[in-house]
């Protein structure tokens, strides 16, 4: 990114519906960058797409700024915003071809015929519905028409692209499919696309910086690695991929080592630093798949995996109360004898890893110091 | 279940009254007046059914088919009246909040409740030389002279009411009054059920509203608009309790001299020819703009 000014400037957004108990959009300020992948990832109410919407122009914030490209669009209508959309429901105008679907922003800005016909064409083929130009929507499958609603916006050449939530529609491989088709389709034509989605993997495959939201404020703004890895807070590390949390007390705070002592877990030990106070109430999340699983009395092993932490740290003992196999991995449900529960996902490296544990069996963990996040709030 | 189409003897016993209704009370009246449509008077009161068309050549004279054409217009008039008065309030109703709708859809029913004949009067009294609208400006007429006295203007002359009644414009007036209804109901059905991203989609792509209006809504509204153009013109051509009390002398529509015929001339067959030409003519348009419409289906 050379360009350091951002295409789209969010400053201290706030919506409030008529009538709602909070508000909707609640003091946003965000910056998204020209070319950026920009993904907008929460529950559903969480006001993404009242976000989207107010970048578009159908919602006019209570307060704030949305600037794009410098300039401020309080008083700029939909149809005069540099800005299309892929909207939900494709929003393909029954009763046009494709290709009069395609050429209709092109029409309406007086461009002339041969023109509109060749930026369709380029258009149809960019998103590969080339030779389908007389057909009429209801002759095409969702999947084709999504990209007929695609092909409608970019052939506008907008600066920034709006998808709200584009991939819901479709079925669970076109889906994935369509995640690298769209990255690589953004690669492409360079526009900036800011999508909305509450599929936390269609955010982390596709997106190049991801802002989570929750309650109308944004709990983190992050890349996808980093977000996973390195959760802000409870909602997000909750919200994105699986994981488990236990509340605890700091007891060891240094910059190069630190000790959380929790009640359900037991001592957890990390090999860095936390900037907490000392004693202080924190919640220790650690992924699923994070967790080594074996049969307690393989005492070596043990040892020798978790020689990174001090005697009696990072290490539990349970039974295994649920299992649900899932091809790749196998996931378990563990009781801890503190009686806590844990889920813990173990990838099946050999046909038969899945027959190592089954319900009832007594099972021991453990994981790396370096695997547990610390989360202050 | 057993389809309750196999089920002969259950399917006979619910249809049997209504189709013994139907014919008894509507299909015989209706082939007893058609044959007297080629009958002549024979004496007071009976029809002698000759199988003459000399009832239907009379009808075809340029004194009715004036009549005719007259209505036509008067009831395309009125159609077209309704279609752009009724547009925008269809519209407003699919745009009104929650709250407001079912208010706004009963303003529209309201009038189907109230006797036709009441509400006519009602309007003879709003429209009369001393009725309420010719008050209303009458003393908007007077304000105004007196203001221009103020600043020192000659004063107009004293107010002339406006005859608003008994006349063309009255009758047109009754007719959309009654008649709007009619329309605003099936565009409200058309336009409730457009998707709304389809208009923001439109806006998006910087069509502005009036262009979104012509270009996607207006077309996706066809069936409505279309199905509204016709459940309002067919009654307003038969219109006959508005031209009768609102209408002048030089404003009778065609039911005005069909019920003539049945009644104070006491020509029967004549009254007969004319009503089922205007039947015919109503048929025959339903029958063109569902062929069209067919022709548009096969054509997607």
């Amino acid at each position: 990114m050379s360009d350091k000014t951002p295409i789209i400037s969010i400053r201290n957004v706030t919506k409030r519906f008529k009538g709602a108990p909070s508000a909707a959009v609640d003091d946003v300020s965000l910056d998204i960058m020209p070319g950026e992948f920009f993904v907008l990832l929460g529950p559903s109410g969480c006001g993404k797409t009242t976000l989207l919407r107010m970048i578009a122009g159908f919602e006019i914030p209570t307060s704030g700024q949305i600037l794009i490209d410098g300039q401020d669009m309080a008083d700029v209508p939909p149809n005069k915003r540099p800005v299309n959309m892929v909207f939900q429901s494709y929003a393909v105008f029954p009763h046009m071809t494709v290709a009069q679907n395609v050429g209709y922003g092109l029409k309406i800005a007086g461009i002339g015929a041969d023109e509109i016909r060749s930026r369709v064409a380029e258009a149809l083929e960019l998103v590969k519905l080339d030779g389908l130009d007389a057909r009429m929507p209801d002759q095409l499958s969702g999947g084709q028409r999504q990209r007929v609603a695609l092909a409608r916006s970019l052939v506008m050449r907008p600066k920034v692209l709006l998808l709200d939530e584009p991939l819901s529609a479709l079925d669970a491989k076109l889906r994935a499919q369509m995640q690298f088709e769209l990255a690589d389709l953004q690669d492409k034509v360079g526009i900036t696309f800011i999508t909305v989605t509450h599929d936390q993997d269609e955010a982390l495959s596709m997106a190049g910086r991801i802002a989570v939201m929750n309650k109308g404020d944004v709990a983190q703004l992050a890349a996808p690695a980093d977000l996973y890895e390195y959760p802000a807070n409870r909602f997000v590390a909750d919200f994105v991929g699986s994981v488990n949390i236990f509340e605890g007390k700091l007891t060891l705070d240094e910059p190069d080592k630190a000790a959380v002592d929790c009640p359900g877990l037991g001592k957890v030990w990390l090999n860095h630093g936390v900037t907490g106070a000392h004693g202080s109430n924190v919640w220790v999340a650690l992924r699923p798949e994070k967790i080594y699983l074996h049969v307690p009395g393989e005492g070596k092993a043990v040892r020798a995996a978790a020689e990174d932490a001090p005697e009696g740290h990072n290490f539990a003992r349970g039974q295994i109360k649920g299992m649900s196999y899932l091809g790749d991995i196998t996931l378990y449900e563990i009781q801890l004898d503190c009686g806590a529960m844990i889920r813990v996902s173990r990838p099946n490296l050999s046909r038969h890893d899945q027959e190592d544990f089954t319900w009832d069996d007594r099972v021991s963990m453990h994981w790396r110091a370096d695997s547990p996040v610390v989360l202050l709030s | 279940m057993e389809d309750w189409k196999r089920s002969r003897a259950l399917f006979a016993a619910v249809a049997t009254a209504p189709l013994t209704w139907l014919t008894l009370f509507f299909i015989i009246p209706m082939g007893v007046i058609w044959l007297y449509s080629f009958g002549t008077n024979a004496g007071l009161t009976e029809i002698e059914i000759s199988g003459t068309l000399a009832n239907y050549k009379k009808a075809l004279e340029p004194l009715y088919l004036g009549i005719f054409a007259k209505s036509l217009v008067v009831a395309g008039i009125t159609t077209a009246i309704c279609l752009v008065v009724g547009f925008p309030v269809a519209l407003a109703i699919v745009f009104a909040s929650d709250k407001w709708k079912p208010w706004l859809l009963l303003g529209i029913m309201l009038p189907f409740w109230t006797n036709l004949l009441i509400r006519t009067y009602a309007l003879m009294a709003v429209l009369r030389t001393e009725g309420y609208a010719n008050q209303a400006i009458g003393w908007l007429h007077d304000r105004f002279g007196g203001l221009l006295t103020l600043v020192g203007l000659p004063a107009p002359g004293a107010y002339e009411p406006l005859h608003l009644l008994y006349n063309n414009f009255a009758v047109v007036l009754g007719l959309v009054y009654v008649h709007l209804p009619f329309m605003v109901l099936p565009l409200y059905a058309a336009l409730d059920r457009l998707d709304r991203s389809l208009i923001e989609a439109s806006l998006d792509l910087g069509a502005g509203h009036l262009r979104t209006l012509l270009l996607i809504v207006a077309p996706l509204a066809a069936p409505g608009i279309i199905s509204g153009i016709i459940i309002t013109f067919v009654p307003a051509l038969g219109a006959y309790l508005t031209p009768d009390l609102l209408g002048g002398t030089d404003s009778q529509m065609i039911a005005n001299v069909i019920e003539r015929q049945f009644k104070r001339a006491n020509n029967w067959p004549f009254g007969a020819a004319l009503s089922f030409l205007l039947m015919y003519a109503t048929f025959i348009a339903i029958a063109i703009q569902a062929l069209k419409a067919k022709q548009a289906e096969k054509r997607r």
